[in-house]
């Protein structure tokens, strides 16, 4: 507890805070400049996140798949990896688990979800591992493989989907086999029917997992030297190709769980997708907001989605078009990101406590 | 102290004092240069040369003090400002784009143009004449990427000099060149003094200053402890100036007792980028309870030898043997736990992952041993107590284990690398330029410990690029030039002209051949 109230009092706590005010503020001045009433469009946005037992569901709902999306960034990030393709492997995880959820029937849920869950995850990791394998073997920068994969991996989804899982008459699957399903009915029921599922506890402890990993593992401990320094690791016998495989292995089956729980857990079926719905490319935004850390992920995921799921209020209650609302998102992102500007803005206020305590 | 008249002064710093958080890296510092005159400043790292230097260049600002350029009292908040003041720096690590040429470097960012095209002729023309004025012998039009270091580090004077510098700063100069190279930079020196220009000399290097500097500033910890006459001192006073205490030049030691071979490098070939052989058939042995130096020019197979024995370069042919175990291609981690511990020439690259903290920086190698790790979990409780105690043993000052090894000077990262390898307790110890970058204490420090090693009966292979290391702690030495062992020579029976000669290749031992 201590800890934690200490690290609210943090330098980065407060930076993270400024930043996002003045993404506010900033968006607040381009609402204004496009003849909209900021304060009302700020209140409506807030309403529509917290308004009704319903709203906070869905929001926790849209936080829940950038959880994992940011975490597979993330963790890409920590070993010294740009993970581009968290798009790619949140499509591939989604379609194994529709796969397993609409073509196996006759299983108990306690064997069918947890399969599907379980399949979906795996075909996210192999689908980062290749990247990682590309990169270890042949040495193509996994910034091009992930991208490539993204394209591949939405084409690859749409194709498996039209192919063997088609609904007649429809551009979508099947609906999954109940037993499938991972969502919570009963407590979806407490929030106004909002689409909660297990996905949620899932991400939040694969916060934990990533922490686990990283910082109390002997794995975790080669990731972090192969990220920071690849030659001092190379030299200390660890075996650096592996561990980039590795890497992306992981980072794949978070974002294959984000895409998991979207069908198991939201829609309960996979659509033909014109385009990628841009989860995993809102991942990394995410995890920038997080600075890498498992917890800040958590935390960057509930901004970003409150402000994506809220941002439908605005329009609705104060007429802002959408585009405003992504400029609104965007510099929030654009502050955190570029901390050098908040600590600029706060420099008197420190040089201030500075003298005072000097004066003390 | 020397009297000193204000008449020819250059530059003087006066009462600059610098500080950072938690230090002042410099403490009323007071120093005169004057036309003509080769000025050292000696200290041990982290003494505060470099801080006074970025000052003078413009890099920081002091927080007190003034300095005068010519007698004027000046702000410097830029290095554009310090070229403008005549004041031109060439550092440590040299500025050049390789793929350029000589004159295209020089010239970067004051390009002399017509109409819209460089004019390359008359830059050419200018570089050319300013090369010969000074002595410098360099080719305008060859590229960087071809021309030797010391070459390189020539045309890095060329860019101050083309700038208009008659105030030229030196960071370790020497660091990187061959003895030869090092007459001919001193050669240098003389030339711009007789051309009126005026010099700061930072280094440690007893030897150089009392070969060409005029007057010495000795700085300890912030403070200027001394401003001598190098004519009227001997580097045993500059060196206890220096640390503060008395310091031994000549390495203690017994006459080694040499045992089995532990480490027999046979007929080793490697190939390089471009196919060419960077080992061309390399014989080695050392035995377990003596030094074997490899003495050699940068760039002659040094680096790649290590890498064939640490298991990081494929060995084409040949073989390599360990305790009179074959390890020739073996993994890196089978040769580490067979024996063998390095401590590599680039800590920051190789030895160090700098934004581990001290303690998990410790483990680097044994993190996978059966007292760090339980199952798939790091045991921190252990690493953190291990690495508390080999910071006690060899005297690493840090704040705590938990501070980041970037935090560190490069003296203190060293020893923590050192405690590192030698706890491991190798039968062969390789250590690649130890001393590189350190102080006078540090590396009377390194050499005890390598020489320790050998008294217990290890086998240790030193190579180094400083004659002085090799002569001074080998017991044996052999000489690398182009990916062979060109001679074995003994330090008592050789000297470093001789040497000198071997490494550049002029000149071949038979004692190589003898073995065989």
């Amino acid at each position: 507890m201590g800890k934690l109230l200490r690290w609210i009092g943090s330098d980065s706590f407060v930076v993270s805070l400024v930043a996002i005010l003045l993404g506010l503020i900033c968006g607040a001045i381009i609402m204004l400049i496009g003849g909209y009433n900021p304060i009302v469009a700020y209140i409506a946005l807030f309403q529509k996140i917290f308004g009704s037992p319903y709203d906070i569901g869905e929001t926790i709902r849209e936080i829940t798949p950038l959880i994992l999306t940011g975490l597979s960034v993330a963790f890409a990030f920590r070993t010294g990896l740009f993970n581009i393709g968290a798009e790619g492997q949140f499509l591939i995880g989604m379609t194994g688990a529709t796969f397993v959820g609409v073509k196996l029937s006759g299983l108990p849920w306690i064997v069918h979800a947890p399969l599907a869950v379980i399949v979906g995850a795996l075909a996210g990791g192999l689908w980062g591992a290749l990247a990682g394998w590309l990169k270890a073997s042949r040495g193509v920068n996994e910034v091009i493989t992930t991208i490539m994969l993204n394209w591949i991996g939405l084409f690859l989804s749409n194709y498996i989907v039209a192919s063997f899982l088609l609904q007649p008459g429809q551009q979508r699957s099947y609906m999954i086999q109940d037993t499938a399903s991972m969502s919570l009915p009963w407590l979806a029921a407490a929030f106004g029917n909002a689409r909660l599922h297990w996905g949620t506890v899932v991400a939040l402890l694969a916060a934990v997992v990533f922490y686990i990993i990283l910082w109390r593992t002997k794995l975790g401990y080669e990731l972090r030297a192969v990220g920071h320094n690849p030659h001092a690791a190379q030299y200390a016998g660890m075996n650096v190709n592996r561990r980039m495989v590795t890497a992306m292995f992981t980072a794949g089956i978070f974002a294959g769980l984000a895409g998991v729980f979207e069908v198991l857990g939201v829609f309960h079926y996979q659509t033909v997708m014109a385009a990628s719905p841009g989860y995993g490319f809102d991942g990394i935004a995410v995890s920038l907001l997080g600075m890498n850390n498992p917890f800040g992920v958590v935390l960057g995921a509930a901004l970003f989605g409150g402000l994506t799921y809220g941002s439908a209020g605005m329009s609705f209650g104060a007429d802002v078009p959408p585009e405003i609302i992504r400029i609104v998102i965007g510099s929030v992102i654009f502050f955190v990101a570029t901390q050098g500007i908040v600590r600029y803005v706060l420099l008197p206020f420190y040089k201030r406590r500075g003298k005072e305590v000097a004066k003390a | 102290m020397v009297p000193l008249s204000t008449a020819d002064t250059v530059v003087e710093l006066k009462g600059i004092t610098k500080r950072f958080p938690g230090i002042v890296a410099n403490d009323s510092i007071s120093l005169q240069l004057k036309r003509g005159e080769i000025h050292a400043l000696l200290g041990e790292n982290g003494a505060g040369k470099s801080t006074l230097m970025n000052i003078l260049f413009g890099l920081y600002q002091p927080d007190e003090g003034q300095i005068f350029v010519r007698g004027e009292p000046v702000t410097i908040d830029s290095p554009n400002k310090a070229f403008d003041l005549g004041i031109g720096m060439v550092h440590q690590h040299f500025k050049l784009v390789q793929p350029f040429t000589v004159t295209e470097n020089i010239i970067l960012g004051l390009e002399p143009s017509k109409g819209l095209n460089i004019d390359y002729k008359s830059a050419h023309a200018r570089v050319a004449k300013l090369s010969e004025q000074y002595g410098l012998k360099i080719d305008p039009k060859a590229r960087i990427e071809n021309i030797s270091v010391g070459m390189q580090q020539r045309v890095e004077i060329l860019k101050t000099l083309y700038r208009g510098a008659d105030i030229l700063i030196f960071d370790e100069p020497t660091a990187v060149l061959t003895p030869q190279e090092i007459h001919e930079l001193i050669e240098i020196f003389r030339g711009l003094v007789a051309e009126g220009k005026s010099i700061i000399l930072i280094t440690h290097k007893l030897k150089e200053i009392m070969e060409i500097a005029d007057t010495v500033t000795i700085i300890r910890r912030g403070k200027v402890i001394d401003t001598l006459k190098v004519a009227e001192t001997n580097p045993k006073e500059l060196a206890e100036k220096m640390v503060g205490r008395g310091v031994s030049f000549r390495t203690e030691k017994k006459e080694a007792q040499p045992g089995p071979v532990v480490l027999d490098v046979k007929d080793v070939t490697c190939l390089g980028g471009k196919g060419l052989p960077v080992l061309n058939g390399i014989s080695l042995q050392v035995r377990a309870g003596e030094i074997v130096g490899i003495a050699g020019v940068d760039g002659n197979g040094q680096s790649e030898l290590i890498e064939a024995l640490t298991g990081l370069r494929s060995i084409q042919s040949g073989s390599v043997t360990l305790k009179g175990k074959d390890i020739t291609n073996e993994k890196p981690r089978r040769i580490s736990e067979a024996g063998l511990s390095l401590i590599p020439e680039d800590r920051h690259k190789h030895g160090l992952v700098l934004d581990f903290t001290m303690s998990e920086n410790m483990v680097l190698e044994t993190y996978f041993h059966p007292e760090f790790s339980k199952g798939i979990f790091l045991n921190y409780d252990a690493i953190d107590k291990y690495a508390e105690r080999l910071i006690q043993e060899f005297d690493v000052r840090t704040p705590s284990i938990y501070n980041k090894a970037r935090s560190l000077s490069g003296g203190n990262q060293q020893k923590a690398i050192i405690a590192r390898e030698i706890d491991k307790d190798p039968e062969l110890l390789i250590a690649a330029q130890p001393t590189r970058g350190l102080d006078v204490g540090a590396i009377e420090f390194v050499h005890k410990r390598l020489i320790e090693q050998r008294d217990h009966g290890k086998a240790v292979l030193l190579v180094s690029f400083e004659l002085d290391e090799i002569l001074n702690v080998a017991d044996r030495i052999a000489v690398i030039y182009e990916g062979q062992i060109v001679g074995e020579v003994l330090p008592k029976d050789t000297n470093d002209q001789e040497l000198g000669l071997m490494m550049a290749g002029s000149k071949r031992m038979q004692g190589g051949e003898a073995r065989g």
